[in-house]
């Protein structure tokens, strides 16, 4: 590919490579910095594979101190930094530059504090996002944002990029979890953003740093909020003849009063793909599917289904499959969590992330398929329905530039339309890369300044993850 | 134009309020904006040369019952929002908080103040507050430049989150022009469980053990004794469809059996019950008290109190299952109010002073006060959105 341009990387620095590494050196055991070029390659990019930078060097502190203690330098000496979790951003946001040192935050991974009463956990940005439920599980709670990528990315990647998933129509995402993060700012400074009460004082700092992409500090700890888990949780499949009357379906259970904790949303070539991944007993006689997974005791999810499924009924519905066994859910799951895994096996993909007005979903599908068409591509569709957020999956081949060029220009095509009805360029996958130069089809550049310069309160120099989220044209500092 | 004099001060359209943020900035006037001017007496006294009325920019703009989105002009009266909303069997999940009763305020709320203050009510605890459900904003900054941030879709993470720095910034970092909120079903049946006679300490127990169950307790409050009873109750509200709700009620009672039989209120009974909860008017009377808002985690809550106690004297009730005291003290002075920020702080927790007479907000922080490097950044923050310091200012912190 090739079409996101990085910024020039400073040459000074380039120079200056082994005073800064000594620099760093000095401040962290020699096991916390990564200096070979072997080791070095993994962090050169993140899931945006189709772009990678090799870093001047990799940090991996231990704690808040340390942490501190590397902005400081970095700030001093003006070299650019890019934080890292576990690197499964999908829209480059991890990626770092060749100017750049990578501070990653693995090694930050203990829980500090579990507190049933008062419902809310204290773990450090390291941990992963299961690790966090896994930590409470065994009491009956649970961390509800559950990102697909759930095994493997950390809760200071979520905060990062403000992630969401399958369950947050109902829970909602990384920002409606967080009660308080502590956060080193770049000259090293250690900010307390609120702790366990509700609705932090004074502006809402939390709000502003959730989705911040690694731009205006580096969070270390996270206090978040933890949910006891339901009773019980069913998924069932429904399966349609048109995406048009499955879109009709989610409106109308909607009205009704009705909100599952999940709707999903897969075509039928993501039924096909995700069906022959994981064997959950997908339909693959319909156009399009629905998972709706709803809540409660078997009596309340009874109840609530009997009403889902008259209202799918009446919309036409071909099949209707309940999970009967816990096996049967995971499989059901494992199949939706696992869709671009799965397309994965089958071809070399992007992952679109575009939100849209539910309104427009029946419009916006064939115009997906049209685009794609268009460029001689194919498309997979996996999406929560609920709230409007696709993932169109671009299928291609990476070893063939051309084709690689078409699947990104489609892609941009499709974010456009996403605008176009109403709806935003990245739902909960961020900006990172990918978007960076489509930030000015959703907003205008007295939109963006204003965001550049609150960013520039934070780091005036654009020394925080400076290649990403706004157009490298036009940048404001203060 | 007919009403130039009016239209100056209560801009109709966008472009206007932009015209004539342009020209405050230029001249440097610092300006005060007002919705329904019904939480006036909430937050420092600022001085500000004009005023700006809202009045002008109001009506829906958008409203989607199937999408769970709804979009007015700030100065739309909450009233006609939450009667479409309601037309449609809908509503606001975070339950905003009417300041009238408390502050003796007349006037409508409008939307844009509920956005601007980030008000809610008891149902924060499962449904966040106001800046939970905002998911676009659109205003002026102090420059007169006109700005969207968000939008009306519910998941967007599209470049940094100015939606929730708007929530709450009571105007300080723009003149909201139009809001965009997300909506939920209204519940179709809603039950609340009434504990007699528990203790602060066993209260907060009993509201923990119930929203730590899987039976989705959408409120937890306890009035103390002397609040419209003579005995204390705590109480449990839980909402949905009819039969989900009767099997929750029965599960609710089993679990907490330990805390004695409840009574069981429903329809208007319960629905009043709330609305006192999520107004104060517990504690309207006396007037000549102050009032504050405390935020704690739960279980700090009856400690506070009871160390509190040993200092002062004072009425209290908590919502939020004891994450937010409400408490009025009839000792007005500065001492006194020290020891209650003093025991916020001791907490880890947060206190704004709610209701107040104008020279104890003018001699003390109404606001929690920030450490040194947020307070900072929060300076930064507002000269980003505001460098000639014009809107609203003072009415936070002083000089932001
Ligand atoms: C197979 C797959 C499925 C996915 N499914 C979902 C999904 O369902 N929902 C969803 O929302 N996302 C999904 N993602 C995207 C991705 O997993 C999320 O964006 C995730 O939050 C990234 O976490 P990470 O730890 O990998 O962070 P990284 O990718 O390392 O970093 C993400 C961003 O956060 C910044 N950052 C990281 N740590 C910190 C920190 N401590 N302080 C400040 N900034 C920091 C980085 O600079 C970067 O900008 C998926 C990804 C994959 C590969």
């Amino acid at each position: 590919m090739g079409a996101i341009a990085f910024p020039k990387p400073n040459t000074d620095i380039m120079l200056h490579r082994s005073k800064i590494i000594e620099g760093l050196g000095a401040l962290l055991p020699a096991d916390s910095i990564i200096t070979s070029e072997d080791e070095r390659r993994p962090y050169e990019t993140d899931a945006f594979t189709a772009y990678r930078n090799m870093p001047l060097a990799v940090v991996l502190p231990r704690t808040t101190q340390e942490v501190s203690q590397i902005l400081r330098y970095c700030h001093t000496h003006s070299v650019p930094v890019v934080p890292r979790g576990a690197g499964t951003s999908l829209a480059g946001g991890a990626i770092p530059q060749e100017d750049a040192i990578v501070i990653g935050i693995s090694k930050m991974s203990q829980i500090l504090e579990i507190d049933y009463d008062n419902r809310f956990a204290r773990v450090q940005a390291g941990v992963t996002n299961l690790a966090v439920t896994g930590a409470v599980s065994h009491e009956g709670f649970f961390y509800a944002p559950d990102p697909s990528s759930q095994m493997a990315c950390t809760i200071g990647g979520n905060v990062g990029m403000n992630s969401g998933g399958a369950h947050c129509l109902k829970y909602g995402v990384t920002t409606n979890n967080l009660l308080g993060v502590k956060m080193v700012l770049l000259d090293g400074t250690i900010i307390d953003v609120n702790g366990a009460a509700y609705d932090a004082p004074g502006f809402d700092f939390l709000g502003l740093i959730c989705g911040s992409e690694g731009q205006i500090g580096i969070v270390t700890e996270i206090t978040v909020r933890i949910l006891p888990s339901s009773e019980g949780a069913r998924p069932v499949l429904f399966g349609f003849e048109t995406s048009e009357a499955a879109g009709e379906a989610v409106a109308a259970i909607i009205a009704s009063g009705i909100i599952p904790v999940a709707m999903e949303f897969m075509d039928k070539q993501a039924i096909e793909i995700c069906e022959a991944f994981a064997h959950a007993g997908y339909p693959l006689d319909v156009e399009a599917l629905l998972i709706i997974e709803v809540e409660g005791s078997s009596l309340e999810m009874d109840s609530t289904l009997a009403k889902i499924i008259k209202i799918a009924k009446a919309h036409g519905v071909k099949t209707v499959r309940e999970s009967k066994t816990a096996l049967e859910t995971a499989a059901i799951w494992k199949g939706r969590k696992s869709a671009f895994g799965a397309t994965g096996r089958i071809a070399d993909y992007i992952c679109m992330d575009g939100t849209i007005p539910t309104g427009q979903l029946p419009f916006v599908l064939k115009r997906i398929d049209e685009i794609v068409k268009s460029y001689g591509l194919r498309v997979a569709n996996v999406f929560h329905a609920g709230d409007g957020n696709l993932h169109p999956l671009i299928l291609y081949n990476v070893n063939d530039p051309v084709e690689a060029r078409k699947a990104e220009e489609a892609g941009n095509d499709i974010l456009r339309l996403c605008v176009e009805v109403g709806g935003c360029l990245t739902g909960e996958h961020g900006v990172g890369i990918e978007k960076r130069d489509l930030m000015n089809v959703q907003f205008n550049s007295q939109d963006l300044e204003q965001q550049m310069r609150v960013r520039g309160v934070f780091d005036p120099q654009w020394l925080m993850n400076p290649a990403k989220v706004f157009p490298l044209e036009g940048r404001v500092t203060a | 134009m007919a009403h130039l004099e009016t239209s100056e001060n209560a801009p109709s359209s966008e472009a206007e309020l932009s015209a004539l943020i342009i020209k405050s900035h230029a001249e440097k006037i610092p300006l005060k904006i007002e919705g329904g001017s019904t939480r006036d007496g909430l937050g420092r006294p600022f001085q500000a040369e004009r005023s700006l009325s809202m009045r002008n920019l109001s009506g829906i703009t958008l409203y989607e019952p199937s999408e769970m989105i709804i979009g007015a002009k700030a100065g739309t009266p909450l009233r006609d929002i939450e009667a479409a909303l309601n037309e449609k069997g809908q509503m606001f999940a975070f339950e905003p908080m009417d300041h009238r009763a408390l502050l003796g305020s007349k006037g409508e709320p409008t939307i844009g103040a509920i956005a601007a203050t980030n008000a809610s009510g008891p149902r924060r605890i499962v449904a966040g507050a106001a800046r939970d459900s905002l998911v676009g904003v659109r205003f002026v900054n102090g420059r007169g430049d006109i700005i969207k941030n968000g939008g009306r879709v519910m998941k967007n993470v599209t470049g940094l989150d100015l939606v929730k720095l708007q929530a709450g910034a009571f105007g300080t970092l723009g003149v909201l022009s139009e809001v965009i909120f997300k909506v939920l079903p209204k519940p179709e049946t809603t039950a609340t469980l009434s504990y007699k006679n528990l203790g602060d300490i066993q209260a907060v127990q009993m509201m923990a053990k119930a929203q730590g169950s899987p039976y989705e307790v959408t409120a937890a409050a306890h009035l103390t004794a002397g609040l419209g009873r003579d005995i204390s109750r705590s109480f449990i509200r839980i909402e949905g469809f009819e039969d989900s709700v009767a099997y929750r009620l029965g599960e609710l009672r089993r679990i907490l059996s330990k805390f004695g039989e409840p009574n069981e209120l429903r329809g208007d009974d319960g629905a009043r019950l709330w609305t006192g909860i999520r107004d104060v008017e517990f504690l309207l009377e006396p007037r000549d008290t102050m009032v504050w808002r405390i935020c704690v985690k739960p279980t700090d809550a009856p400690i506070l109190i009871k160390e509190l106690q040993a200092q002062l004297s004072f009425t209290h009730y908590f919502d939020w299952g004891g994450g937010l005291i409400w408490l009025s003290c009839d000792n007005q002075s500065l001492d006194a109010a020290k020891l209650i920020r003093l025991a916020a702080v001791k907490f880890q927790g947060h206190a704004r002073l709610e209701r107040a007479p104008l020279e104890l907000r003018a001699s003390l922080d109404v606001f929690q006060p920030l450490s040194a490097p947020l307070m900072k950044l929060t300076a930064g923050i507002k000269k980003s959105f505001d460098p000639a310091s014009i809107l609203n200012s003072g009415r936070m912190y002083a000089g932001i």
